[in-house]
């Protein structure tokens, strides 16, 4: 505990140089942070297309790895939800499903995701990262004074990759099926827009707006993802106020839906598949892949536990955690 | 000093609703978002004639923000018009941070807006929004005083990049601007000269502030500038500092509350620049009500009367001979049959 106070002495006061001394750029102030917590952000990149589902796993640790690295050095943010959607994401971006061109961001033939539940920001920044968009190193900058990486993603920062400013929970479903009838209807094209809800976000009645009109205009080209692990910061989400049974409310409004394991990789292949195939097929309808997920998947005293949801490891936990999550 | 003459009566919502049926024709990109009251907002004219860039999502006012904010993010110019009631504050959220932090080339047309929709009642007379809206970082707020102008202002926030809201009326105004009167967004219109004292209205009450000037021309020999701020933010800070120093005294006119709206902008503005006597037109801290919509700007305070008798008024504050004439409110009940 001690040499986590000096580190925060540090933090600050390199801050405080930082402010005082413009000429020190804000790449020197994450390299002394980096120095003293000796954590690396080793530059790797994966590439977007079909894999062996072994692979996914190795791609979702390093996802993993990367939050806890970012969160400790953030000292604040989301550890639980992240870290239990990094196999999903890990596939969605690493296994050919949407397409994007990390050297070109608004390339205009790209489909577009969303992540509504803009407080996992951890994850999207690592997987961007891992994707090529912004070098690794800028994750030490995670919710820090003059980063690219806001607590909650913004779209003035101008961060590559980055569709929508997300954080009010519900509007960027919505703002996805905005995007997606843009695609259908007004240029006919074949883009995909994937969006990510939490399920405690399904609380929020834009949800609903959001999911009549994706059923209404038939919006094959939409895949809505939610995070079903039942944590929300107060806790369960069936105490908290019940949002059951999702299923039957999203196929009373017109989907296609599909539970899953959100941790059983082959699964999510083959769900994915039946997404962009029933979209190639013009379906005429929505799909909602409902994942069961455990909060904080892959690090043991995080585990199911919704605690984690708004609290960054410390020095020690984040230890603990990169030595599970590295072997 | 006549300058400007009544041609005829027509609504604000109808160059709202005209302009967007003709951009279509020229702009491609151009969608609209309806959210049920089409016919009551006039986006059915776009509708009739765009069929297949106008979207309905019903009567959803936040999931409509949003989906055209997605459309928007998408490359589109994203329409969306609901009652200035509805279209501002229900959907708050919305337009704070997903249309105004994203940036988002979304408009908004704030329809049936303050006291004059009438008959509705107070649940619909949105007087409130300006306050609210002129807060966000990013948006153009615009309140258009006739039925051309606000043809010229939907095609100006639509050719614009940005953010935008356009807040305008139900019932049949005057029309005195004509096709010559300037309109560039950010910039305001001095509809008549005037050293004595500056009225500075926006919407409906431009007409009325205009009356008003010519009452006081006639019966006091004032000669009151008449400054339609079109534009309340960004706001023309120039033409504020402008008459605060050349007139000296300072009335503003809104179909809004007194707090927070134009007359509150027009304070900011001259308490840094050059401080100066400001009386405030509009609506004083309450509700509305049911009534045809000039009962009601009567009862509540918002047509050229109030105007002219707060002109006197800030005109003697400037002569600090104000104390004199502490009554001078009913002067307008005196004048009442002018």
């Amino acid at each position: 505990m001690e040499y986590l106070r000096n580190i925060n002495l540090l933090t600050n006061y390199s801050i405080s140089i930082n402010f005082r001394n413009f000429g020190l750029s804000k790449f020197s102030l994450y390299k002394i942070i980096k120095m003293d917590l000796q954590i690396k952000f080793e530059e790797k990149i994966f590439e977007n297309k079909r894999r062996a589902p072994d692979e996914f796993k190795i791609i979702a640790n390093t996802l993993r790895q990367d939050i806890i690295k970012s969160l400790l050095l953030a000292g604040s943010g989301h550890s639980g939800g992240p870290l239990g959607i990094a196999d999903l994401m890990s596939v969605l971006y690493f296994g050919g499903y949407i397409n994007y061109n990390p050297t070109e961001p608004e390339w205009k033939d790209r489909d577009r995701f969303v992540l509504s539940a803009g407080h996992m920001a951890p994850i999207l920044y690592a997987v961007l990262a891992r994707a090529g968009y912004f070098p690794a190193a800028e994750l030490a900058t995670l919710r820090k004074f003059g980063s690219r990486l806001q607590g909650h993603p913004g779209l003035d920062v101008k961060l590559p990759g980055i569709e929508t400013s997300s954080g009010s929970l519900g509007q960027g479903v919505s703002i996805a099926v905005g995007m997606a009838m843009s695609h259908k209807l007004v240029d006919k094209d074949s883009k995909e827009v994937y969006a990510i809800t939490g399920d405690g976000e399904l609380q929020e009645g834009i949800c609903w707006e959001a999911a009549m009109t994706a059923g209404t205009y038939g919006l094959d080209n939409f895949c809505w993802i939610v995070d079903n692990n039942d944590c929300q910061i107060d806790g369960r989400v069936k105490n908290v106020m019940s949002i059951y049974p999702i299923k039957e409310k999203f196929e009373a409004f017109g989907f296609t839906v599909f539970e899953i394991d959100g941790h059983n990789i082959v699964e999510i292949i083959q769900t994915l598949d039946k997404f962009t195939r029933y979209h190639a097929l013009r379906k005429g309808k929505p799909v909602c892949i409902i994942a069961k997920t455990y909060m904080g998947n892959g690090v043991s005293f995080m585990h199911d536990n919704y605690k984690w949801h708004g609290n960054p490891p410390n020095k020690e936990q984040a230890a603990k955690a990169l030595e599970e999550l590295s072997k | 000093m006549k300058t400007y003459e009544k041609k005829g009566d027509k609504a604000t919502r109808n160059g709202f609703g005209e302009a967007l049926a003709e951009l279509g024709d020229t702009m491609p990109e151009l969608v609209v978002i309806g959210a049920d009251v089409t016919g009551s907002v006039l986006t059915s004219f776009f509708q009739a004639k765009h069929p297949d860039r106008f979207f309905s999502v019903g009567v959803a006012e936040q999931n409509a923000t949003t989906v055209a904010v997605g459309m928007a993010l998408s490359g589109k110019v994203a329409v969306f018009s609901s009652y200035s009631a509805f279209a501002a504050f229900r959907n708050a959220d919305q337009l704070r941070v997903s249309v105004c932090y994203n940036e988002a080339n979304v408009k908004i047309g704030g329809a049936h807006s303050g006291i004059t929709v009438g008959p509705d009642g107070a649940t619909h007379q949105s007087l409130e929004e300006i306050a609210f809206l002129r807060a966000l970082p990013n948006l153009t707020l615009v309140s258009p005083c006739d039925y051309l102008e606000a043809k010229k202002a939907t095609k100006a926030i639509c050719e614009m990049v940005g953010p935008a809201f356009l807040r305008f009326g139900r019932p049949a105004v005057p029309m005195f601007t004509n096709d010559d009167t300037p309109f560039i967004l950010g910039k305001a219109n001095i509809l008549r000269e005037g050293n004595d004292v500056a009225i500075i209205a926006c919407g409906l009450l431009v007409w009325e502030s205009l009356l008003a000037a010519e009452k006081l021309q006639e019966i006091h020999g004032i000669n009151a500038r008449v400054i339609n701020m079109h534009t309340i933010k960004p706001i023309d800070v120039q033409a504020i500092v402008d008459a605060a120093r050349e007139c000296a005294c300072i009335v503003t006119a809104e179909e809004h509350q007194v707090h927070g709206g134009l007359g509150g902008a027009v304070a900011e503005v001259t308490a840094k620049n050059s401080p100066v006597p400001i009386e405030l037109v509009g609506m004083k801290d309450s509700f509305g009500g049911s009534g045809e919509p000039f009962e009601l700007a009567e009862k509540y305070g918002m047509t050229w009367k109030e105007i002219y008798a707060s002109a006197l008024v800030a005109i003697e504050r400037k002569k600090g001979t104000y104390n004199k004439i502490r009554q001078v409110k009913d002067v307008a009940t005196y004048h009442e049959g002018l």
